[in-house]
């Protein structure tokens, strides 16, 4: 019955033996990557995903204002059209945006916008403004782009304190796309340290850890997350909120890949070759960083990749609760819970927005596991 | 055209130029290339061949059961002496909607099959009594209790004993030659004319394997059906079969009387296979010989003797040039390989 | 089968007992108790509690002892009479309050679950058996994005869009003119209409997910050699479609109900605040964020003995539904 597995992978068949002796010495990454590159969708999004820790890298930069910036003269304005063609239809090789003329509704004595077609600001590009430290350490003042004083550049249009949405979406990503990341990449460390342990070594300590595993994994997640995020103290230093929050998502996800090392141990631990090298006298730590680790490593990356998303959700509901980040530090969900009431979003549709970018961080994330987990076992689906 | 069209009988099944292509995001796999070749009635025909070749698509287009990717062309012409449904009259099996129910009143009731794998081929969800009984309750009662008499009976005639309890036990209670008998009775249990095999013993025990040919030798002597053994295995081939078809790359090289392919295998692929299989009393000093080289896909392939790299006799310009046309050595034996053209190199037929 | 479900259970005893002890030290954690917010909260409406006020509070309520002999009275009351304790906030025993919302969660959870099943098996069956058509796809792309889309603000854009469609947000469960009327069809009906927004929203994550498992189990069937053997017995497609692989595929899909009544529970707070529902989820982060020690205790307790024991019942499911396992216990 080895005959429909061919029509599955379809193109597997062909293009492997063609690439004769070299597949059989290329080291288990190459053939990794050689298998990620064919998965398309898998391949866009990680170029997506690049592109959008790119922003949060540079995010000071990219961002025409920075956090504390606000204007209460622009209370909820709508995002501005960038134009080439004026109203007179005079076509212009520099974008620019018009200004905005604010007026009352009768009714509702609800501040209402329109574009101001006396005013043109064209767009600049590297235009002085907040000063900030890039990546943490150079200062600057130099934008990408914005427009000259006292114009305004609302491109997403602004929230209910007039701060301007895009720079908000991408400050606030710095917290959003490092917050999963971070909490990964812990409970990488700590799942594959204990679960190892457990695994490897077996006996008293594996029942130990089993049972420990076991009794966290029985927490619901969501209200234990709620719990934990509701100890945090309200009024701390934001690094610290930061650092706590990445605690608790920690806490909760190294569990699952703990179980995903330990299942690995136990079943590489009696492998002929293994044994082979246990009886020729080498040592446990060589072993595991030799003989155990490569077996598996693949498997423990794409476990992780697939923990991200469900972490990115997490941190936005909780910001979204108020349970999160908290001002002055901002996220996607600190920023989406101006969208919780309805007559926000009816009124200021573009409050939304942000959800579009943590649907696509979590989709594109979702892709790129996939794709790994179809690289790492292709045999397996 | 063919011994058999003298006689005044039609074979039981007679396929002609039967193709199944395959579409691939690199191309069309030619899976089954032109495939002739004649199941008479209580005979065996072994198909052999490597994996791959082609030989379990074959079977498997006879009664239309190979997934939808695969395009098959081709006539496979089915005349059935049981009934009075064909009159004699050839029936084109390939020309019948695959899901319709006239195909499906033929599989399992006219042309039943075996698989290689009893475990999987059972499903572990349902009893084996179950599964047995499904064949009959479609094919000849409708009556549960008579279903289940005819289950048991034909249990009992694959030698197993208890067949109460077998009945209702899971497949995995079952031993892999025990699963393989089941199977073989359900299959029988509408005493079909013609059964497919598709490697039968390939997952059994050495011991097994001897013991389910025996049993399949033996109920062919006793419900009189024709069998189309497809393997891999030479030894089986030469156990059960009276006539035999070698494939290599979804094309059939050699055809000939069991016999004749043992003793004068012409295809210089039938030999190397003959080679390679281990003998009793060959000299233990000399190895077993293989075939250089593996099996290329037929993707793209352009029109030459796909066994072309291997071929220890192979002629530059002309096995690599065209495509090869069957030549008749006597009424019984065809070969497809250049070096028993009437003409090497000559203009094709 | 019988001793298989008591060992689990009995393996689950212990475990019952760790997590009681971690959700009181969790439920200890945050800094102040329920008398400083309780205080606090008075200070702002303009009554001003003394230390000595509060002290005779915290006494009164039993929070003047050390934590784990608090710990141990909560338990010993739980075990010999069954009490949970006290609700500081509603001023009745914790049970009470339990149960006064336990019968719509109930309602809602079980009607999200019936909606998952039904709706994510055809589905999953049908993107199966039509696996790269343009409907597989159509799925797919559904399955991904329910999957992508945090609950609360699928929440809020269903609203969003009810209101705009039907000029009504269907906030909470129930019309206002129907909150404290008693039950007769027309608040049935009220209530039905206002359980589609939370049960979709709701169901949408296990309901995308139960899509992507059937979609999966069902390929891996589907290229099963019995279901070759099937067909070559003569089986129509449909027959051989629902008594073959669908069957096998049903398999682990119905041994995860214990699991997804458990996540529907939990799933259900986040939506639960955002549309306003009377169900456990607001009034449990509320107590959460109050310091209403007992009745946030309790509903802790609560949620992780779900989940102990939706693994218990997929557990037995799954070993019920497999012959494999079945059959071994029919033998000893």
């Amino acid at each position: 019955m080895r005959l429909l597995p061919v029509f599955g992978r379809r193109q597997a068949a062909s293009a492997e033996p063609a690439r004769g002796k070299d597949a059989n010495y290329s080291s288990q990454w190459r053939l990794m990557y050689a298998r990620f590159k064919k998965h398309k969708l898998a391949r866009v999004s990680l170029a997506v995903l690049a592109l959008l820790y790119a922003g949060a890298l540079f995010a000071p930069f990219l961002a025409p204002y920075g956090l504390e910036s606000y204007d209460s003269k622009y209370v909820n304005a709508p995002p501005m059209k960038l134009r080439f063609v004026d109203a007179e239809g005079k076509f212009h090789l520099r974008p620019f945006v018009y200004g905005l003329k604010s007026d009352r509704d009768p009714e509702t004595m609800r501040k209402i916008f329109a574009s101001d077609t006396e005013k043109v600001y064209p767009l600049q590009f590297f235009v002085k403004g907040e000063s900030y430290k890039l990546l943490g350490l150079i200062p600057s003042t130099t934008h990408l782009f914005g427009v000259e004083e006292p114009g305004r550049l609302f491109l997403l249009g602004t929230d209910a304190l007039g701060r301007d949405l895009f720079s908000r979406i991408l400050l606030g990503s710095q917290v959003s796309l490092s917050i999963p990341l971070a909490g990964v990449g812990i409970s990488f460390v700590l799942g594959l340290i204990i679960g190892g342990a457990s695994g490897y070594f077996g006996g008293w300590l594996d029942a130990v850890i089993q049972r420990v595993i076991e009794i966290i994994r029985s927490f619901p997640t969501l209200p234990l997350w709620m719990a934990l995020s509701a100890a945090i103290p309200p009024r701390i230093p934001v690094v610290r909120m930061y650092f706590y929050i990445v605690i608790i998502f920690a806490f909760i996800e190294w569990t699952g890949l703990a179980r995903v090392v330990r299942g690995k141990f136990i079943s590489l631990k009696n492998e002929d070759y293994v044994v082979a090298a246990k009886i020729s006298g080498v040592g446990d730590a060589k072993i595991i960083v030799k003989h155990l680790l490569p077996g598996f490593i693949s498997y423990l990356v794409v476990a992780a990749t697939l923990a991200i998303p469900g972490m990115i959700l997490a941190e936005t509901a909780m910001s979204f609760l108020g349970l999160g980040i908290r001002s002055p530090a901002t996220s996607w969900g600190v920023l989406l819970q101006e969208a919780q009431k309805i007559d926000n979003i009816a009124l200021y549709p573009w409050k939304i927005i942000p959800l579009g970018t943590v649907i696509l961080t979590v989709l594109t994330f979702n892709f790129v596991g996939d794709g790994l987990r179809d690289a790492a076992d292709p045999y397996k689906r | 055209m063919t011994a058999e069209a003298a006689q005044p009988q039609q074979p039981l099944l007679r396929v002609r130029d039967l193709k199944i292509r395959i579409q691939m995001d690199n191309g069309v796999m030619n899976a089954v290339d032109g495939v002739d070749f004649e199941i008479r009635r209580g005979r065996t025909l072994g198909l052999v061949g490597e994996s791959g070749c082609g030989k379990s698509l074959t079977s498997r287009a006879l009664i239309g059961i190979n997934p939808k990717e695969c395009e098959t062309s081709g006539t496979i012409a089915y005349t059935s002496s049981q009934e009075p449904e064909a009159k004699g009259e050839p029936l084109n099996l390939l020309a019948l909607n695959p899901n319709g129910r006239k195909i499906r009143s033929i599989r399992g009731r006219k042309i039943a099959m075996i698989f290689q794998e009893p475990m999987t081929a059972f499903s572990p969800m349902y009893t084996i009594g179950n599964q047995i009984m499904e064949a009959i309750l479609i094919h000849r009662t409708r009556n549960k209790k008579e279903a289940k008499r005819i289950a048991l009976e034909m249990l009992g005639k694959v030698g197993i004993s208890d067949q109460e309890k077998r009945f209702d036990q899971y497949p995995h209670e079952f031993s892999g030659g025990m699963r393989q008998r089941a199977m073989i009775s359900m299959a029988l249990s509408c005493n079909p004319e013609l059964l497919i095999a598709d490697e039968p013993t390939t997952a059994l025990d050495v011991t097994i394997q001897a013991q389910v040919l025996e049993l399949m030798k033996r109920l062919q002597r006793e419900f009189g059906m024709a069998i189309l053994l497809v393997t891999h295995d030479l030894g089986v081939i030469a156990e059960m079969c009276d006539e035999v078809a070698v494939m290599y790359l979804g094309k059939i090289v050699e055809q000939a009387p069991m016999k004749d392919i043992f003793r004068n295998p012409k295809h210089p692929y039938t030999k190397g296979l003959l080679r390679s299989m281990p003998r009793l009393g060959g000299s233990k000093a000399k190895r077993l010989e293989s075939i250089e080289g593996s099996v290329p896909i037929p993707v793209n392939m352009p029109p030459m003797c796909g066994f072309y790299d291997r071929c220890k006799d192979r002629i530059e310009g002309v096995c690599n040039a065209r495509s090869v046309p069957a030549t008749r050595i006597s009424d019984s034996h065809t070969v497809r390989c250049f070096l028993y053209s009437e003409q090497p190199g000559g203009q094709q037929r | 089968m019988l001793q298989f479900t008591l060992k689990r259970i009995l393996l689950a005893v212990p475990v019952v007992f760790f997590i009681s002890v971690i959700v009181f030290y969790i439920i200890q954690l945050p800094p102040g108790d329920y008398v400083s917010n309780y205080a606090a909260e008075m200070s702002v409406a303009g009554e001003v509690f003394t230390q000595e006020d509060m002290d005779a509070m915290r006494a009164d309520l039993g929070l003047d002892r050390p934590v784990y002999e608090q710990y141990f009275i909560w338990v010993k009351d739980i075990v010999l009479y069954g009490d949970f304790g006290f609700s500081f906030n509603y001023n009745k025993p914790v049970l009470a309050v339990i149960e006064q919302y336990m019968g719509l969660t109930l309602t809602v959870s079980l009607v999200t679950m019936a909606f998952q099943y039904f709706v994510a098996i055809p589905i999953g069956i049908y993107c199966a058996v039509k696996q790269y058509s343009i409907g597989d796809y159509f799925f797919s792309g559904l399955s991904f994005l329910g999957m992508a889309t945090p609950h609360f603000l699928m929440a809020v854009i269903l609203m969003f869009l009810s209101y705009t469609w039907f000029g009504d947000p269907l906030l909470g469960l129930f019309s206002a003119e129907y909150v404290n009327a008693p039950w007769s069809m027309d608040k049935a009906i009220d209530l039905a209409k206002h359980m589609v927004i939370p049960v979709i929203v709701i169901g949408l994550s296990g309901t995308a997910d139960l899509i992507r498992v059937m979609r999966g189990q069902m390929l891996d069937e589907l290229n099963k050699p019995n279901v070759v053997t099937a067909r070559a017995k003569g089986l129509s497609e449909r027959k051989i479609l629902f008594k073959y692989p669908t069957r096998a595929a049903l398999n682990p899909i119905v041994s995860t109900f214990g699991w997804s009544l458990t996540s529907i529970f939990t799933g259900s707070t986040i939506t639960a605040i955002v549309l306003n529902l009377p169900i456990q989820g607001p009034v449990m982060f509320n107590a959460l964020l109050g310091q209403d020690m007992y009745l946030a205790g309790t509903w802790l307790l609560f949620m992780a003995l779900l989940t102990v024991l939706g693994t218990l019942i997929s557990d037995i499911l799954l070993a019920w539904l497999d012959p494999k396992i079945r059959t071994e216990f029919r033998g000893t």
